[in-house]
């Protein structure tokens, strides 16, 4: 299915028994902080944490259920190869990284350059090429975003330097 | 015939020149949506709601909103069907039965043939639908006036069941992701005892997890990531359609009319019973496929079959259409996208359930109406505008995919205007991606974030009404029936399972 064979970076079987153990997780807290809130059955019916309480039980029981049988019989197909996963983690991290640099130099500066940056490393364009694009759609969406619709998105300290907030 | 004089004045109201252009808007941001990848039906509607904000405020503008959000849906459902076609790029995972037959189609040189009878046959299970919610919902919403809390809770408990019973893959994964849906659900303040629940002193969490965030990040990010794998090029046939290959293609197309009466049965039914369009489109296919004459050339490159492009998208057409019905009369939806339409309403004011019938006529019928009209327009878009929404798949993906993903941080935003919301956006995208390829379902795990909180309040409501007795969920005929039929849909699969694993043994 896919052109990058390689080695395989994680099977089937591994991945799938670590997000069972995670969901297992997630239900222990689940359920830690419903019996903290109360899980009984007063006389008007459940308490604040009773659902709660039972969806952490079904979380463990059920992803138990998954991480044994994949212990078991699980699949030993690749899950992700070590080229796939390097491509993966190159659009991950710095959208991870756009997703902070929002915060400080608002919406408009950080897309302009996360577009910049993926044409230059993964497209390889000249800059000829980055800038009208990347310029064009922060300013498409200023546009539309601040003028048009009236809907304010985060702003950073170019906006404040223009005038623009 | 209330129904049909109350259709004419939903006419009156859809046909205005501002709903006509934003139907025409709608449908083709919808197939742009639709056929870019990473944004789909239920992320693209997300990402939009916040820009109708504004514009449901001036009178009448709820209706001008919805059919906005709607269009966009027909839209998105129709542009599925393009990339499955010509890049063997399921756009949307309804499409991905379509690519059986419809690739091989195109790789032959008739993908045009191809892509008009997907078309025609979306259009033509989208109308069945929307006769049927014409005709039905009235009914369904009368009926559902005389609902209470028990009742409201058997319903939620009989889709989520349906989840269970219907889905194709492991049903513990199904349990293990609609159970995660509502641990998330839960999270923040209860309504009921006024407690905060699993926010662990953290303030971003006082109001829990938005769906929409989880909608745009399940379905957005997650999609980018998984098609990032397949590396960074698309390679596509060149669609040519015209007039004269249309045409051919409706001579053709009545041959397969029984295909199309049981697609679309198929499809409405899936669609109202919360199964959705993606197993309605390969249930649809897979009966086609048994009983058609041709059925050994389904799917097959040599001699793939135009019925098995009519069939899944007849059916997914008709589920993604008729998943509305639920949504409209019960507040209960039976899709993501009828779930992100849904928080639509609630945003703009409207209470989703049988009172909009009677409370809200122009909203409804105005809406139901421009479902007919919608689908018309997105004929003709797609019809004409094929090789135009072709070459946006052209643009390299390095120049697409920031800007795909730059949209889905400024929706994450906007929803609640948090930047909390737009990392977490980026931790469902990692969930999605691993989620979407250990085939953990996304559909009840977004749905039970919706409907969670209300189930647990129906049933608390109901606990209320009988003093905490559990028989109040079989006390009449009406609720007594769904709840047993949602039991019954529970234990199905292991059932079923239990049974084949016998049947081997023996």
């Amino acid at each position: 299915m896919s052109d990058f064979s390689g080695r395989p970076a994680a099977t089937v079987r591994v991945v799938e028994m670590v997000v069972a153990a995670l969901i297992a997780c997630g239900g222990s807290v689940v359920i830690y902080d419903s019996i903290r809130l109360g899980s009984k059955w007063a006389e008007d019916g459940p308490q604040a944490g009773y659902f709660p309480f039972y969806i952490g039980l079904i979380l463990v029981v059920s992803s138990a259920a998954i991480f044994f049988k994949a212990l078991r019989a699980g699949s030993r197909a690749t899950f992700v190869t070590v080229p796939q996963l390097k491509l993966v983690l190159s659009v991950l991290v710095p959208t991870a990284i756009y997703t902070a640099a929002i915060a400080w130099l608002g919406m408009y500066v950080a897309s302009t350059l996360f577009i910049a940056w993926f044409m230059w490393v993964l497209g390889r364009y000249s800059v000829a090429r980055i800038l009208p694009v990347a310029l064009g759609v922060s300013v498409f969406f200023f546009l539309l975003f601040e003028i048009w619709f009236k809907v304010p998105l985060p702003k950073g300290p170019l906006e404040a330097a223009l005038g623009l907030n | 015939m209330e129904e049909i004089s109350s259709l004419m004045h939903g006419f009156a109201v859809a046909l205005s020149p501002m709903n006509l252009v934003l139907m025409f808007v709608g449908v083709v941001l919808g197939v742009l949506i639709g056929v870019l990848p990473g944004l789909g039906g239920a992320n693209g509607v997300a990402i939009l709601l916040p820009l109708t904000f504004t514009m449901a405020q001036t009178p009448g503008g709820t209706t001008s909103a919805i059919i906005l959000l709607s269009c966009i849906y027909w839209g998105a459902l129709f542009g599925g069907a393009i990339t499955s076609i010509l890049f063997n790029i399921p756009g949307e995972p309804w499409s991905v039965a379509t690519t059986f037959d419809g690739y091989p189609l195109a790789q032959q040189g008739r993908a045009g043939n191809a892509l008009a009878a997907a078309f025609t046959s979306s259009f033509i299970g989208a109308l069945v639908a929307v006769v049927l919610i014409t005709f039905l919902s009235p009914f369904v919403a009368r009926f559902a006036l005389q609902f209470g809390p028990p009742e409201y809770f058997s319903v939620y408990l009989l889709t989520f069941c349906a989840f269970i019973g219907m889905s194709k893959g492991n049903p513990v994964k199904t349990i293990a992701a609609m159970m995660l849906g509502f641990a998330l659900a839960a999270v923040g303040l209860d309504k009921v005892t006024g407690q905060l629940r699993l926010t662990f002193g953290h303030t971003e969490l006082l109001k829990g997890f938005d769906f929409l965030i989880a909608v745009i990040g399940l379905f957005g990010i997650g999609e980018i990531l998984k098609t990032l794998e397949e590396g960074l090029e698309f390679k596509g046939t060149q669609a040519k359609i015209n007039a004269r290959v249309v045409l051919e293609t409706w001579k053709e197309l009545p041959r397969y009319w029984l295909t199309s009466i049981r697609s679309s049965a198929i499809g409405c039914f899936m669609g109202i019973v919360p199964g959705g369009a993606t197993p309605a489109s390969f249930m649809s296919y897979g009966v086609a496929q048994r009983m058609s004459r041709q059925g050994a050339h389904f799917g097959s490159s040599d001699k793939p079959q135009i019925e098995g492009v009519v069939a899944p998208e007849t059916a997914a057409h008709a589920a993604g259409t008729s998943a509305l019905l639920p949504m409209l009369t019960l507040g209960v939806p039976g899709s993501p996208t009828a779930a992100v339409l849904l928080g639509g309403l609630l945003i703009w004011g409207l209470q989703p359930g049988p009172l909009l019938f009677t409370e809200q006529k122009d909203f409804v019928w105005g809406l139901i109406a421009s479902m007919y009209l919608g689908n018309i327009a997105g004929l003709i878009v797609v019809l004409t505008c094929v090789p135009l929404f072709a070459a946006i798949l052209r643009i390299p993906f390095a120049i697409i995919a920031p800007v795909i993903l730059v949209i889905c941080a400024i929706g994450a935003y906007t929803v609640a205007g948090a930047m909390f919301d737009v990392y977490m956006m980026v931790v469902f995208g990692v969930a999605g991606y691993v989620f979407s390829k250990l085939n953990y379902p996304l559909a009840p795990l977004v749905l039970a974030i919706v409907l969670g909180d209300r189930a647990e309040e129906s049933f608390r409501q109901a606990m209320l009404v009988s003093q905490g007795d559990l028989g109040i969920f079989f006390s009449n005929g009406l609720v007594g029936t769904m709840t047993v039929l949602a039991l019954g849909l529970l234990v199905w699969p292991f059932l079923a399972g239990l049974m084949a694993r016998l049947r081997g043994k023996s």
